[in-house]
This record gives C-alpha cells, sequence and structure tokens, in this order.
C-alpha cells in the first residue's frame, strides 16, 4: 500500500522564512517526493491552528505519516506527536526535520539554506515511510525521591516532596546540611540573619518523618531510567555510632586534637579532630576526621571513648553502601568559591590582609572563629580602611566569562557589615554594579548613603611596597578609576576579594552518574534555558541551585520548590511514559555469536545457553543502538532507528546528488577528475 | 567562465545527546558555519554502523562527520569507546577502497560546546574541499591512484599476517 506523507513547513514568523524559502520547499516536496499527498507552508506549525491543520489533512487526506519541517525535534517533537495522535495517527509515524537551528539560524545565503531544507525534508520523507506504528511503554513511578546535596535547594526541594507526602533521600557530602547559606551571618538585601531562617528549615528536615537524611555521604552510582532509578550511596564512617550517639557534644570538648577547619570556617577557625562543622549541625551526630585523630594517626588517645556517656564511639565503623530505590532525581549540588591564588597580582596567600569573600562571612558570624569581630589577620587590629575587589575571576577571559551574578550584592552587604562594626572606611572597586533584583538597587542607594566609596575599575595589583610615607604599612590596591580617568593608590588595611562563584569540582562526574552534562563553564544542562529551567535532557533528572549557574538564596529556593513540584506531578500521576526506542533480537537469525552481550553497559542482553541465541530485555534496554551497529548477522534491529530507517534517511538526505540537481550536479556528473 | 567553487556535501552522525544538542545551540545562538553538513540524529555515535558511512559515500557524500559526546561523558556509560574502536576499523577499510581518510572525521561535542561543532564543521568543510569531489559510485575502479592504494593496502595485510 502507498504510504501517504502530509509535509508541513513552519515559517516559524521570519525565524525559518526569513532565510528559508519556505513556500519553495513545500511546493518542491510535493512535486518531487514520493508518495507527498500535501504539502504545506504555515506562520506557525506549532500553534493550535497549525496543529489544527495538520488534524485536518489526516482526517481529510486519510494521511498514513506526517513530517513537520520546523525546529530542532528537541523542542517540539513532543507538541507535533500529540497532535498526530488526537487525530488519530500512531505518533511515532511523524518525522521532524530541523530546518530552524540547523538551517535557517546557522545559515548565511538563502539558496544553501533552501538547498539544504530541501534536503533534510527529503531525509524525513525518506525515513517516515518506514516508520513503525510503536506504543510507549508504561512505567510504574516510584514516589521516593533522592535529592543530592543538602545547601538551601536541596533543603528545599526534599521539605517540598516531603510535606506533600512523599519519600525523600537527601544526600550530604559533608556532616552536616546546610550548605553555604549556613556559614554567613546576615543575607542581602533584607540583613536577615540567615542562621535564623535556614536552622529551622534544617531541623525540619533532621525531624521529618519522610525524609532519609544521609549525611557524611556521598552518591557512588546510579543506575535505572525514571520511576525506577537504583542509587548506591556510600556513607563514609563516622566512627560514631549514630543510634546511640545523644549530640551531647562532650566528645569534642575533650578532643585533644585543633586542626584548621577549611571547608566550614574557611581556613579562618579551627575545629576539633572529632566535630561538628558548627553548633547548630544537623543531625548533630559527629564525625571523626580520621587523617587528623591522634588514635588513627598513632594509635594513642581514645578519648573521645572514654569521654562519652553513651558508649557511642566505635573506631572500627566501616564505609556503608546502601542501595535505595527512587523515582526521580534532584541534583543541588551547589557551588565552589574561584581559588584566589589563582590571581597572583591580588595577593592572596601571599599578603596577610587580603582576604576572600567567604573568610570575612566567616568573620562576621557571630559564631565564627573571631565571634563576628572584623579583624585583621592579626586577630585584634581592626581595619580603619577595606577595599573590596569584584569580579575576582568572573568577567574576565583567563578566567570565567560569566558573571557569578551575587558579588555585587555580597560587596554591597559586606560593605555595610564592615562599617557598622569597625566605622571603616569601605571602598568598592568594580566594573558594573548589577543590584538588579528586587529592593537590591534599593540597598545600593542606602549603602551610598552610609558612605561606601565606589570607584569603577578594575585593580590592576594589590601591593605591600609602598612609595610614600603614607603608604607604608599598608596593602595599596593599584586601580584605573574609569570615571576620572586617572590611576589611583589606594592604601587600605584589608582587601577583600569577590571571588568568582564556580561549579563545584567534582560537578562533571556527578553529572556523568546520572547521565546528564555540563556547559563548557561547567554548569549542569538545563533541558531548556527558558522554558525548562529544571528538568534536564535526562528524564527523571532535575537540577536546582547554584549547580544550574551563579544564584543568589532566593532563586535557589525558587528552583529547589520548582524542582520538587515537577517530580510531585510525575509521582501523583502515579505512571510515565518511555519511548520504546529499544532493540530486539531476531532469534531466527541470531547465530549466537555473542559479539553483542559484552556490548552492552546495562546488562540487557542475555544469552540463553539452551536455544543458542541472544535475548534483550526491553526493560533494561536504553536504546542507543550500539549492539544493532554491531551484529553480523544484522538480526539486531533498534526500533525508530532501524537501518532501513538511516538508509532512507541517508538517500534523502543525498536527493541532490543521487538525482542530479543542485549547483553540484554537474560536477558530480562530470567523468574522470 | 569563472570556475565555481567546489561545495562538498557531507554527511553528519550526530548522537542525541551531546552532538546533536550542541548543533541546536550553535542553531539558537546564531553561530553562523558551512550549510554543507547534512545531520542525522541518532541517539548514540556507538549506533552509526560502518554501512551508514559507506552507503552515504556510495550515494555522493564528499565526507562524513560523525559526533559524539566527549569519551568518558557518554549518556550510555561508555559506547563512544566503542565507537571509537569501530571508527579506527572503518577508516582502515576506507583506506583499502581508496578513500582519503580525511574524508571520515569523528569529533568530540558536549552540549555546551557549540562553538567547538561550529568550528569543526567549518574545518571539516574545508578539507573535504580541499580534496575535492569523491564521486565514489563513478570513478574507484577506473582511478589509478584509488586503485594502488587499494592494492598497497591489500599487500601490508597480506604483510601484517604474514602471508607470503
Amino acid at each position: 500500500m502507498a504510504e501517504r506523507i502530509g509535509v508541513y513547513v513552519c515559517h516559524c514568523g521570519t525565524n525559518i522564512a526569513a532565510t528559508v524559502n519556505v513556500e519553495e520547499v513545500a511546493r518542491w516536496a510535493k512535486e518531487n517526493l514520493p508518495d507527498v499527498e500535501v504539502a504545506r507552508d504555515y506562520k506557525f506549525m506549532c500553534s493550535s491552528l497549525g496543529q489544527a491543520l495538520i488534524a485536518d489533512d489526516i482526517k481529510k487526506h486519510g494521511l498514513t505519516r506526517v513530517v513537520v519541517a520546523a525546529c530542532s525535534p528537541h523542542l517540539h517533537e513532543r507538541t507535533f506527536r500529540r497532535a498526530c495522535a488526537a487525530a488519530g495517527l500512531n505518533q511515532f509515524l511523524m518525522q521532524m526535520a530541523n530546518i530552524r537551528e540547523h538551517v535557517s539560524w546557522v545559515t548565511a545565503q538563502r539558496d544553501a539554506a533552501t538547498q539544504k531544507a530541501k534536503a533534510l525534508v527529503a531525509a524525513a520523507v525518506g525515513r517516515v515511510r518506514h516508520h513503525a506504528p510503536l506504543e510507549t511503554m508504561t512505567v510504574k513511578m516510584n514516589p521516593a525521591t533522592l535529592v543530592v546535596g543538602g545547601g538551601i535547594a536541596g533543603i528545599q526541594a526534599a521539605l517540598e516532596l516531603a510535606d506533600a507526602g512523599y519519600p525523600v533521600y537527601l544526600v550530604e557530602r559533608e556532616p552536616s546540611i546546610g550548605g553555604h547559606m549556613a556559614q554567613y551571618d546576615k543575607t542581602f538585601p533584607t540583613l536577615d540573619c540567615a542562621a535564623c531562617i535556614l536552622t529551622p528549615r534544617m531541623s525540619e528536615v533532621g525531624q521529618h518523618d519522610r525524609i532519609t537524611l544521609l549525611t557524611w555521604s556521598e552518591l557512588e552510582e546510579v543506575s535505572g531510567s525514571i520511576g525506577n532509578f537504583k542509587a548506591r550511596i556510600r556513607k563514609k564512617a563516622r566512627h560514631v555510632k549514630e543510634e546511640l550517639c545523644t549530640g551531647c557534644g562532650l566528645c569534642i570538648e575533650k578532643c585533644p586534637r585543633r586542626v584548621v577547619d577549611h571547608v566550614f570556617e574557611a581556613g579562618m577557625g579551627h575545629r576539633k579532630a572529632i566535630y561538628t562543622p558548627f553548633p547548630q549541625a544537623v543531625p548533630k551526630i559527629p564525625v571523626i576526621d580520621t587523617r587528623s585523630c591522634i588514635w588513627f594517626e598513632r594509635g594513642k588517645c581514645r578519648v573521645c571513648e572514654k569521654m562519652c556517656p553513651t558508649g557511642a564511639i566505635d573506631y572500627e565503623q566501616q564505609d556503608q553502601i546502601l542501595e535505595v530505590e527512587v523515582g526521580s532525581i534532584i541534583l543541588a549540588t551547589g557551588w565552589d568559591l574561584f581559588d584566589c591564588r589563582r590571581i597572583p597580582q591580588y595577593g592572596y596567600g601571599r599578603l596577610a590582609n587580603v582576604f576572600t569573600s567567604l573568610e570575612l562571612e566567616r568573620m562576621c558570624n557571630a559564631s565564627g572563629p573571631t565571634g563576628g569581630r572584623i579583624v585583621l589577620r592579626d586577630g585584634i587590629t581592626e581595619p580603619r580602611s577595606v577595599c573590596i575587589v569584584h569580579c575576582v575571576g568572573s568577567r574576565d577571559l583567563r578566567y570565567n566569562t560569566y558573571c557569578s551574578s551575587i558579588c555585587c550584592m555580597l560587596s554591597l552587604k559586606l560593605g555595610h557589615l564592615i562599617m557598622e562594626r569597625t566605622g571603616a572606611k569601605v571602598y568598592a572597586c568594580y566594573i558594573d554594579l548589577r543590584p538588579n533584583k528586587k529592593d537590591y538597587e534599593e540597598f545600593y542607594q542606602r549603602l551610598l548613603d552610609e558612605g561606601m566609596l565606589f570607584i569603577r575599575g578594575k585593580v590592576a595589583e594589590v601591593t605591600d611596597v609602598a612609595r610614600t610615607p603614607a603608604e607604608e604599612g599598608k596593602l595599596i590596591v593599584q586601580v584605573e578609576d574609569t570615571l576620572l580617568g586617572k590611576q589611583r593608590r589606594i592604601p587600605v588595611d584589608m582587601v577583600v576579594l569577590m571571588g568568582a562563584i564556580e561549579p563545584r569540582r567534582d560537578a562533571r562526574d556527578i553529572g556523568l552518574k546520572v547521565g546528564i552534562s555540563c556547559s563548557m563553564a561547567g554548569w549542569f544542562i538545563e533541558r531548556h534555558p527558558k522554558l525548562d529551567p529544571v528538568a534536564t535532557m535526562t528524564d527523571g533528572v532535575f537540577v536546582a541551585g547554584a549547580c544550574q549557574g551563579p544564584k543568589d538564596i532566593p532563586d535557589a529556593v525558587a528552583q529547589g520548590a520548582a524542582a520538587a513540584a515537577r517530580v510531585a506531578g510525575m509521582i501523583s500521576r502515579g505512571l510515565v511514559q518511555i519511548e520504546p526506542v529499544v532493540a530486539s533480537i531476531d532469534e531466527d537469525k541470531c547465530s549466537g555469536c555473542r559479539i553483542c552481550n559484552n556490548l552492552c553497559p546495562f546488562n540487557a542482553i542475555e544469552y540463553i545457553e539452551d536455544q543458542q541465541v541472544s535475548r534483550i530485555t526491553a526493560a533494561l534496554c536504553k536504546g542507543c543502538g550500539t549492539c544493532v551497529a554491531a551484529c553480523p548477522a544484522g538480526a539486531i534491529s533498534g526500533a525508530h532507528f532501524t537501518r532501513q530507517q538511516v538508509f532512507a534517511e541517508i538517500e534523502g538526505l543525498l536527493w541532490d546528488a543521487l538525482h542530479g540537481t543542485g549547483p553540484q550536479a554537474a560536477a558530480a556528473a562530470a567523468p574522470g577528475r | 567562465m569563472e570556475q565555481q567553487q567546489f561545495e562538498p556535501r557531507i554527511v553528519g552522525f550526530f548522537c542525541n545527546w551531546c552532538s546533536y544538542r550542541a548543533a541546536d545551540v550553535a542553531g539558537t545562538a546564531r553561530m553562523k558555519h558551512a550549510p554543507n553538513v547534512r545531520i542525522i540524529r541518532l541517539m548514540c555515535s556507538g549506533r552509526v554502523e560502518p554501512a551508514f558511512v559507506l552507503k552515504a559515500l556510495a550515494d555522493g557524500a564528499d565526507g562524513v562527520l560523525v559526533a559524539g559526546c566527549h569519551p568518558g561523558e557518554c549518556h550510555y556509560i561508555e559506547q563512544n569507546y566503542k565507537t571509537i574502536r569501530r571508527f579506527a576499523m572503518l577508516r582502515h577499510t576506507l583506506r583499502a577502497l581508496g578513500i582519503d581518510p580525511r574524508r571520515v572525521r569523528l569529533v568530540w561535542a558536549s552540549a555546551g560546546e557549540a562553538a567547538r561543532l561550529a568550528q569543526a564543521i567549518d574545518e571539516m568543510v574545508e578539507t573535504v574541499r580541499t580534496l575535492g569531489p569523491l564521486r565514489w559510485r563513478d570513478n574507484w575502479e577506473e582511478d589509478p591512484a584509488q586503485r594502488e592504494a587499494a592494492d598497497r593496502t591489500a599487500d601490508e595485510h597480506a604483510a601484517a599476517m604474514e602471508v607470503q
């Protein structure tokens, strides 16, 4: 039976029509491609009218196949599949030709673009003829969710889901949840106390009976797919029995070993070898740092064991591997601060009184190493003048080109706190000030009124080499004031570097475990930058917070909640549809050579010993098609990407070469060289 | 009459997760590049069977560009490593058939590397343009150079297998 194919070429306003002669493509398709029953062009195919056009034609002309030449299938394949299904045509009998992202937007000349668009349409028409009507597979959605990262975004996501009645596993690498927010004293622009708004949420997580909190734990491996993921989690040995520990803190108090805390205190303060990062930690159960514990180092001490009233200390404890089954995964892994040593001319790590923003945050914090006093590195002297340097490692071609987005406001907040607590004169050297959200501009005005001094210019150098007696004993900030058009040397007591917000150093590894990718800068890539900022290309995996891009607290919270809402929607539906793109083996053709067996990383192919054939378990197959390509007998077929379909697509793409048209036809047909 | 510049036809086999998305992002960012590469979307570069490449070349393509996720970043864990192995053998076979291996290229592009991918496409087009039209189906038997290459490869095979 001959197929009846409908071809629909979208103008996409002028996005396609400005570069591709869409009328010509439609006309050409009708005249030249076999079995094309109707070919139309339309302003916006994705609009309801455009979809109705397809539906009407399916009914009126009895179309058996549909080709939509428009944008990327990643954007609107679902739309057009639904439109076909609504009109009674199996949704897999539709194929898209990507003539926007791959043609009109990247091609300068109209002729070349139109030619390429025709080739892509011919390929789609060629391929769609061989499509088989497939049925989506329905899987049950496991109502549990894995949240990776216990910062404010992860906390928000976990609480939203748990409050909606669904079980949550919250995995955090550090001994306590809280993330970066727990390190701060105040939050901009309201100057809310960070601990006052965060710690209630933390304890809510700790006490929630639907949240399984796994701190001091890391995600090892993820298998499965949407609805049914299996995650392997390494619960690192705490050396404290969680079921016995009451969190009294006696062990911490009596531990004789003090070490510098590079994580929570950003190197500004100390902790013990057995510790919780901060007093309000959730859970309150401490962890023994085996690299600094005297017992693990020299086999002596055991003070904590002697002191513990409940006998909770266990030096023999081993890492535990937990397997949890979840329906979806939310990544909220957060950010790292730029290593300011990478810019040697700013002197961090060499000049004592150059600080990072995180170090200053800790100093401002009432429960921090200085009890909230802002002092120089000597721990006593209050600075009389401070210079805050913006954009350290961001908006800089040598380090990160992006804007870290929160540092302007961070600088204003720190400026306010420094002036309030020390009365020091505060300078800020900025490239541009970007207080661009609700109440941010007002906060900037407030700081101007309070007398913070703003100098527009990128700092060239921070040095301690004095040129005048007034500069003696000071740090000198060399900067071009671009508003005055003059070089300035500003002598100050303290310099604060606004280091860039960077992706976690191991973000790529985490991404690989769940099958999502990172941008060049290292941020997780969302499914769509505007319309789908929490989903990813891997179904069932969502992102929230700064792991997707630099974010302030309100944005991280909003995204955490948004991710939770998406997950909750899927759970409440109970079932999810998954693509039937899987491979299958024709056992009559299978010679039992077993070449395919080792190619599958998901163990979906098993060898049936007594029949001497291989067989694919559809539920395990992810549809990559590697085994299909490898089978020497051609016995494996990959649904929706069969050899026949791809061959037809190739023939279509090379339509002009095969049929001797287009500018190259003459050359191709000419004999010899 | 002015000589028209040769515009090669190149078939691209791009994986759904990284390189096809990178090509989409190049479009969204309006990064203009050569229109000569026509892209087929596959789920994974591991799906590229040698027959796809041979078919494209036989049907009039002057080159083939295969693009996948970076090694270690495959959406299917490790399938692009299998692509690497298969690709090495394919290039060897192509050489035996008298096809310059530069006509068939394997590149890696993560979803964020639109600019790099656009550049790779432009480079590929330039390379194939320099190599000229392939016209494989018409002339591989008549072309002495290609004939010789085929014979030479057969000899190399024999030597490698110590067949006297």
